[in-house]
């Protein structure tokens, strides 16, 4: 399921993204189109301008040049809480959870349910939990709602990270390096996760090094290469092999 | 495009923990609350005084005296942060309390007069409704606290200076601030209304000593607060990762400057309670008792890590504490040994603590 690269309505579009640290001019020219429930996968050496692609997106700061586009609407993020308010959410490599908490509470941190006991606001424990149980179900994680995060495995840490996410109904979810630093067992939950998010119809963006998670889960992959998008092309157009030369610079573009 | 697994996620290896290896049994606060069930015990036997209403009240008096303190405390700590100003602070309160008092009770002084008058048999009267005079004198007290934990929170938080470094120079500040106002001297409360303050910070309710009431007040809102509000949730989420909390959106910095604000002004009652009971406030009152109040928090399981405490372990820390001193009193050991038990006890009580986490 294949969405078709420039039909339908973008969740994200951008127009000749730029940006310049003082003389250094980390991206150039970037255009890019995500379409709702569409995973794209982002790749390129270090240095290669992702991050700031990313850090933009998120709203950690403004492109020097260039337009975004969210939902058809021109915008502009000062910080990131503004990137959040129209749905647009990230998934820290370190995930930002809090260890001492529960799964529940870390999916409601900083928006947490309260019901009114006469003048006083209190946290309302059980609807905190119910939803989270339901948020983890839709992701088919066996993840507990009362458990502390400091016991869980990496899988279920991304599946609390995730549900975050889903708590907002974010149209668009950025995912810096997921699979990253876990095992075998548990890339293939996160990959999983992803699906859930994609049948939801939630466009994700899938910043990772590891070429065979990218084959498995995205529709489409974007490769940078100082600063400049050097390729976007749909999974089954291209291969492993002609990726990791666009990475390299062997070969140019395509 | 390679399709990931369909089927439910099922973790074959995670099973729920026994009763005891989770949630309260497996915390410090569990087992060091075992350890004083023991020590009660061991105490029964040893002396017959032990167990006794009037040495329980003393008990229970005794250690209510550090124990408020010891709550504020554990609210810095939960978040990762530490206060050494506490003993200061209990000081200079106390002190400006007994001097406002002292001021306002006597007549002539500028602004005095709206509170007291001479009567024509020269005793000095209250000139507007009772209590009066107390209230402006306790919220003077508790007012300089609350500057100083504004300034706390503010360099902590705001500037972004260490915990550690800013109350230790806060400890001296306030010391410093404390033998200037009293010129060293100290003070003492006076006036038609000190002993009503003598009444509700020494006094008996219900059996109990005054202090011990407000104790327990104040450690059940302290519980309520931690784990029923957003706010005692954040204090929680910035002591676990406050990277975390900040990127959640969890306002990191005023939560900083409330909690060093809520410990100072827990110190600042502590010391007016502790005045009221002494009769004075002298210039080197609670000299150094920011270690004991520190030692209690974390022998009652607070981690100077940030993310774990509660009020239930704080006031566990200061009665085993107490106990402690009272029995070493009660079996006649010199006396100069309770602190050296003190350190042995901290040392001991957060190597269980790693012991078992290492099993687990």
């Amino acid at each position: 399921m294949v969405t078709p690269h420039d039909a339908g309505l973008a969740v994200l579009e951008l127009k000749g993204i730029g940006k310049e640290f003082g003389a250094i001019r980390a991206l150039h020219g970037v255009d890019l189109r995500i379409s709702p429930g569409e995973v794209v996968g982002l790749m390129g050496d270090n240095g290669a301008g992702k991050s700031t692609l990313v850090k933009i997106i998120a709203g950690n700061f403004p492109p020097s040049h260039g337009e975004i586009r969210f939902d058809g609407k021109p915008v502009h993020f000062g910080r990131p809480i503004d990137a959040r308010a129209v749905g647009i959410e990230v998934v820290y490599q370190d995930l930002a959870l809090a260890d001492n908490l529960t799964a529940a509470a870390n999916v409601f941190l900083g928006r947490e349910l309260k019901r009114k006991l006469g003048p006083f606001a209190l946290l309302d424990h059980k609807a905190m939990a119910a939803r989270a149980l339901e948020l983890f179900g839709e992701l088919r994680s066996e993840t507990r709602p009362h458990d502390l995060v400091k016991q869980m495995s990496g899988g279920q840490r991304q599946a609390v990270a995730i549900a975050r996410t889903r708590l907002s109904n974010a149209k668009l979810v950025m995912m810096d390096e997921p699979t990253a630093a876990i095992s075998v067992r548990q890339v293939e939950q996160v990959l999983s996760l992803i699906h859930r998010l994609k049948e939801q119809g939630v466009a994700v963006m899938l910043i990772s090094h590891r070429m065979p998670d990218v084959f498995a889960v995205c529709d489409r992959v974007v490769v940078m290469r100082r600063g400049e998008k050097r390729a976007d092309k749909a999974i089954g157009d291209t291969s492993p092999e002609e990726v990791t030369s666009l990475i390299t610079g062997a070969k140019e573009a395509a | 495009m390679a399709t990931p697994l369909d089927s439910s996620l099922t973790f074959s290896n995670v099973g729920k923990d026994k009763w005891w290896r989770s949630g309260f049994f497996a915390s410090q606060t569990g087992y060091v609350l075992l350890a004083l069930v023991a020590l009660f015990v061991v105490m029964n036997f040893a002396s017959p005084y032990f167990l006794t209403e009037g040495n329980m009240q003393n008990v229970a008096k005794n250690f209510s005296f550090i124990a408020i303190a010891t709550l504020g405390v554990t609210f810095v700590i939960i978040t990762g942060g530490i206060d050494l100003s506490v003993g200061s602070v209990m000081c200079f309160s106390a002190m400006i309390t007994s001097m406002v008092m002292t001021h306002i009770s006597t007549p002539g002084m500028p602004g005095a007069d709206w509170f007291v008058h001479l009567a024509p048999d020269g005793k000095t009267v209250i000139a507007n409704m009772p209590g009066l005079i107390l209230l402006v004198s306790v919220l003077a007290g508790l007012g300089v606290a609350l500057v100083v934990g504004l300034v706390n929170g503010f360099c902590i938080a705001v500037l972004g200076l260490s915990p550690f470094v800013t109350t230790l120079g806060m400890l001296s500040i306030v010391r410093g601030l404390g033998y200037v106002v009293s010129n060293g001297r100290g003070s003492f409360p006076s006036g038609p209304e000190a002993s009503y303050l003598y009444t509700l910070t020494s006094g008996v309710v219900f059996g109990m000593p005054a202090p011990f009431i407000y104790l327990v007040v104040l450690a059940v809102a302290m519980a309520v607060v931690l784990h029923h509000t957003g706010f005692g949730r954040h204090v929680f989420a910035v002591g676990g990762n406050e990277k975390a909390a900040a990127l959640t959106g969890i306002p990191v910095v005023r939560v900083k400057i409330e909690i060093y604000v809520i410990c100072a002004l827990a110190a600042g009652l502590q010391g007016i309670i502790i005045s009221g009971w002494l009769g004075s406030a002298p210039a080197n009152m609670a000299t150094s008792y920011e270690l004991n109040v520190i030692a209690a928090a974390v022998i009652g399981g607070a981690n100077l890590a940030g993310g774990i405490g509660g009020p239930l372990g704080a006031i566990v820390g200061c009665v085993l504490l107490e106990v402690i001193r009272n029995g070493l009193v009660l079996a006649q050991v010199n006396s100069y040994w309770q602190q050296t038990l003190v350190g042995v006890i901290i040392i001991a009580a957060v190597l269980v603590d790693r012991l078992r986490s290492r099993m687990a």
